[in-house]
């Protein structure tokens, strides 16, 4: 008799442990035919909650990891995904996509992941500034990570997506709260399992799955949240993450066309939407 | 003689017994041969030479000397592999470099205890320094590859082609990293001397460039002296010439390439000034000082060898200084106690012997913390020249060894005029708790490299490079890669 | 006489993080190390500071002190035991004849937030007993406002109330909040009379941190090259492992010397130290891990 496999349970990631959502829901993601490929976490709004609470306490601590280490952290989160693509390749392709650009997508993610952790220690030169002001003060620009972040992630390349937006995040010095793609969740609750893995600190990406429509408000109103990323065209939701975000001046962004495989997203400016811009003066006369 | 006021009364009791690294999981070849086009092949010409360890003169291996002959295979080489290089995706040439990044950590404390063993400078430095900044050198730099549009915006950067590159022997595992990263980021090929001396690290190094499946002939590494270093710079196909090394070489260098072609970069010596204020955090400022010139044994182009202190606080800071001299250990460098390791050379320790004879026979005021010098092997206590002059020689001439000059100052102007007041110009230190009177002598200071309230800090991302004739092109950061690329 | 307090040294703090991290480079091994894990034991004042303590508690500790480890030859006695005073009586009584001494914690430890009359009472309960040691704590409120007078006047008044007890200083540098504001609290506290500085009540995150104790050193050694006075030091809180002990004794070998290496001028408040030293110790002779089976907890 052929030996029977042992099923995985997707639980949600916070605060680097694997928790049940505390409402014990869930939503089953079934495969073309119509069988069951897993039952997913239906994650509350005290989910986020606990999320945002883990992100708040290890931000600070994650901004002042050296640039060094974290473009380390980064490339090490490359290395443990290489080294489970056809895991990855196989969740996509239970999900629905063709072998080859399943194999397509985990490449590009791995990539794009290197990609991120080499700007690490370098987006800071790009973008900082010395300014030549007109007294006799040295006057300096430079960019410090706005904090913590709310993602809405896209609902197609369910992992290359989520890829392009918490890597730029988290090497800019931000901790990360993510609601997985809602039709495609396999992937984000793997992904997690490799941050895990790769000497993240607990807390600096947190990931949830469940309905974008139950929680987006939630993600976009809560006051100790510093900006939110929606991946999607829903006019309805852009137009009322616009007005909730208002509440604390929320940092918006918004990614409508969502082709992440387009080498467009493999730039430092996703890394720059993650960051405040600081202006200090310093008098050089005696 | 010392006089009775200055017997330390603080003096360490508790010696520490020997503490020395192990070094039974190394492997050293008795012999290497040159690494060309990804294999190891014999010297044309079948002549070797020693490389010895400097703490005892002991033979290590025999080392091959590559002739004009081998120069010309190395450049053909570098040449044939340089389309296909070049032409990668910047993705994929980054991968290989974060690989070779990655095994240098691997293998750490083997590089760490042979450079020790090969160049004389304490364990604890190669292990704790040399070797992590190597490593982070190439992690920084694979992160370029795929990045150069973004480090000059406007203009599409090419490569230049096959680059001959020479280190010295005072970081040689560092330097190699310093020179190859950049330029493997950039797209070039290269043909690398490591320094006479010390050859042993650069080879380990081409056993990862080899393992980590870089394509052959993009790197090329030389064993040899100076005739070889020679070849490199004249061999007709090579584009760009790049040099740590002493003023002297450099101009020589520079004279020999001029009207052709070549591009070069120049890291060369330096006389750096340290510079102590009243205002200064004193103990700190102190260990600064040690910091500046006994790290590596003062074999540091930037190291701060000419120290001036502020005449209000000289007498404070001079005796503050011979009690933490005494607790230097100058010993085995591979003791994890050793603070001041050998001397690299025979030949080094004459030079910096002979500057210590003219700076008695200047008339210069010396002291030596009490050390027991071991009988065999290279070995210099660290030295004060007290109470001197812009004019003594010792003041003037790059020693290269654990030997300071402290002269006084009374304003801020005369200390900048002073410390400007040499042909050199590659560091500078400032020591003031005051954040005005830094900025405005990091302004006036004529240095590639200033620190202030810290001495002797390298990165990955922070350019390295000196004004005058300490050199010319920076080293690091992203301004590193300008002296790799062409604009179309 | 209260010293003058601005043109007292100041700290880079990176310079000092830098400089004490190297003194954790040091390797001690072999015969050099058991010197300095003996010579740890000699100077720890084995403490017990607890709202629970009771005479019973104490009882046992002093044996402990008395008989560390009888197993293992050579075991050094340690320097002190520290309580709280009600305790003092009981602590001479149970370490008669042994020579290790009993300091006093006092003045309203941990907080110090009483009227002098209070503290004084506090100190007398403690000397009339008999202990060999007060230890006083800073007026850290007072300080921080800058009343250094009021301190200085503080502590010079509970030196003379001390007799011939000796007087540590807790400066609790954990509230002090900056390196500078350490090697001030340390100057006043040496010149109004203390014969040892120490860095905490150990009550509080942080306590004993490599960076204070190499301020406080400093400002020792300082001390003595102006008035030629001796003045001890001592750790507290959070030395629990013995690397962390021979890193100490490493700093003090570098920065102060020989004439300090010793109880008389150095001292460690700890409790489970003990019990760590006596495991390496123990692991040099036999080459073997040790086990906490093995060795007393009390």
């Amino acid at each position: 008799m052929s030996r029977l496999d042992i099923n995985k349970t997707y639980k949600l990631y916070i605060g680097g442990k694997f928790p049940r959502t505390e409402s014990g829901r869930y939503y089953t993601v079934k495969n073309s035919k119509g069988n069951l490929v897993a039952n997913m976490c239906l994650a509350s709004r005290k989910d986020f909650r606990n999320a945002v609470v883990s992100a708040r306490k290890a931000q600070v601590a994650w901004a002042n990891t050296s640039a060094l280490n974290k473009g380390q952290i980064l490339y090490r989160i490359a290395e443990m995904l290489e080294g489970r693509k056809e895991q990855f390749i196989n969740e996509l392709i239970l999900q629905g996509e063709s072998a080859k650009s399943a194999k397509l997508e985990v490449n590009t993610s791995i990539d794009r992941l290197v990609y991120f952790a080499g700007w690490s220690d370098k987006y800071q030169q790009f973008f900082s500034t010395v300014n030549t002001v007109s007294s006799l003060h040295f006057n300096f620009s430079n960019l410090e990570p706005v904090g913590v972040i709310s993602i809405l992630a896209s609902e197609n390349f369910s992992l290359l997506g989520l890829i392009s937006l918490i890597a730029p995040a988290i090497v800019g010095g931000n901790t990360v709260i993510v609601l997985a793609s809602e039709s495609k969740p396999l992937s984000a609750i793997s992904l997690a399992e490799v941050i895990n893995s790769s000497d993240v600190p607990s807390g600096v990406v947190n990931i949830l799955t469940g309905k974008k429509s139950e929680l987006f408000s939630q993600m976009a109103s809560h006051l100790d949240v510093n900006s939110i990323i929606y991946c999607g065209n829903d006019e309805n939701i852009i137009k009322s993450i616009g007005e909730l975000a208002s509440e604390n001046i929320k940092r918006t962004v918004f990614y409508e066309k969502n082709d992440w495989n387009n080498e467009f997203y493999e730039s430092p400016y996703l890394i720059e939407k993650t960051q405040e811009l600081k202006t200090t003066w310093h008098p050089t006369g005696i | 003689m010392q006089k009775k006021e200055d017997k330390n009364i603080f003096k360490a009791s508790w010696k520490y017994s020997e503490a020395k690294e192990s070094t039974d999981h190394i492997q050293i070849q008795k012999k290497y041969e040159l690494y060309i086009d990804g294999k190891y092949t014999k010297p044309i010409k079948n002549q070797y030479f020693d490389t010895v360890n400097p703490s005892n003169n002991k033979k290590i291996a025999s080392i091959a000397e590559a002739t004009a002959e081998d120069v010309d295979v190395a450049v053909k080489a570098a040449r044939k592999a340089f389309n296909g290089w070049s032409s990668l995706p910047g993705k994929e040439r980054g991968k290989y470099i974060f690989r070779i990044a990655r095994l240098i950590q691997e293998r750490a404390r083997e590089f760490a205890v042979i450079e020790s063993l090969n160049g004389g400078k304490p364990i604890r430095e190669s292990r704790d320094i040399d070797i992590p900044l190597a490593a982070n050198h190439f992690f920084y730099y694979a992160g370029w590859a795929d990045k150069l549009e973004y480090a000059f915006p406007n203009r599409k950067p090419k490569p230049l082609g096959v680059v001959g590159q020479i280190i010295p022997w005072n970081f040689p595992l560092l330097m190699a990293a310093w020179k190859l990263a950049p330029a493997l980021a950039t797209g070039n090929t290269i043909v690398l001397k490591p320094a006479e001396t010390t050859p042993l690290t650069a080879l380990k190094l081409a056993e990862i460039i080899h393992d980590s499946g870089l394509p052959k002939g993009v790197v090329n590494i030389l064993t040899g002296a100076g005739e070889t270093g020679a070849c490199i710079v004249n061999h007709s196909d090579v584009d760009k010439i790049a040099f740590t090394g002493s003023t002297a070489v450099g101009k020589f260098i520079s004279k020999a390439i001029a009207g052709t072609k070549k591009k070069a970069t120049l890291e060369l010596g330096g006389k750096g000034a340290n510079i102590i204020f009243e205002d200064a955090a004193i103990d700190q400022a102190v260990e600064g000082i040690v910091n500046a010139i006994f790290f590596n044994q003062g074999h540091v182009c930037c190291a701060g060898s000419r120290l001036f202190v502020q005449e209000s606080v000289a007498d404070l800071v001079i005796k503050k200084l011979k009690n933490r001299m005494a607790t230097l250990i100058v010993g085995d460098p591979l003791d994890k106690n050793t603070d001041i390791g050998a001397i690299n050379s025979k030949k080094q320790l004459s030079t910096i012997e002979n500057y210590i004879k003219i700076g008695l026979n200047e008339g210069c005021e010396i002291y030596q913390s009490e050390c027991n010098l071991p009988k065999e092997g290279n070995w210099c206590a660290p030295t004060l020249f007290l109470n001197v002059s812009q004019s003594h020689r010792i003041v003037q001439e790059e020693i290269f060894g654990p030997v300071l000059t402290v002269q006084t100052f009374r304003t801020i102007s005369e200390v900048i005029e002073k410390a400007n007041n040499t042909p050199y110009g590659l560091s500078a230190g400032v020591w003031t708790q005051n954040g005005a009177k830094i900025f405005h002598l990091t302004q006036k200071l004529e240095a590639g490299v200033i620190w202030a309230n810290t001495f002797n800090k390298f990165d990955a991302a922070s350019p390295f490079g000196g004004y005058k004739e300490s050199g010319y092109g920076r080293e690091g950061g992203m301004q590193g890669l300008n002296p790799y690329i062409k604009f179309e | 006489m209260l010293p003058k307090l601005n043109d007292l040294p100041v700290y880079d703090t990176v310079g000092v993080n830098e400089r004490v991290a190297r003194f954790g480079t040091r390797s001690i091994k072999s015969s050099s190390k058991v010197e300095g894990l003996k010579l740890a034991i000699s100077m720890i004042d084995l403490t017990t500071l607890e709202g629970k303590d009771t005479k019973g508690k104490v009882q046992q500790l002093c044996y402990k002190a008395m008989h560390a480890h009888d197993s293992f030859q050579d075991v050094p006695k340690v320097a002190a035991i520290c309580v709280y005073p009600a305790f003092v009586g009981i602590a001479k009584k149970a370490l008669e004849g042994s020579g290790i001494h009993v300091a006093s914690v006092a003045t309203a430890f941990p907080s110090g937030q009483s009227s002098i009359d209070v503290k004084l009472i506090d100190v007398k309960s403690a000397v009339d007993q008999g202990a060999d040691e007060v230890d006083m704590v800073l007026s850290r409120g007072e300080f921080l406002s800058g009343n250094y007078q009021f301190v200085f006047d503080e502590i010079a008044t509970i030196k003379e109330a001390c007799g011939n007890a000796h007087l540590k200083v807790i400066l609790e540098t954990g509230e002090l909040d900056t390196l500078d504001n350490v090697r001030k609290a340390s100057e006043i506290a040496m010149y109004a009379g203390a014969n040892f500085i120490k860095t905490s009540t150990g009550k509080i995150q942080p306590a004993a941190t490599l960076q204070v104790v190499y301020v406080m050193l400093d400002a020792i050694k300082d001390f003595y090259i102006k008035t030629g006075k001796m003045i001890g030091m001592k750790p507290a809180g959070g030395i629990s492992n013995s690397k962390l002990a021979l890193q100490y004794l490493v700093m003090l070998n570098e920065v102060l010397g020989e004439k300090w290496m010793n109880k008389d001028f150095f001292r460690f408040g700890a409790s489970s130290l003990l019990n760590d030293i006596l495991m390496q110790l123990v692991k040099t002779k036999t080459g073997m891990y040790q086990s906490s089976y093995y060795f007393s907890k009390d």
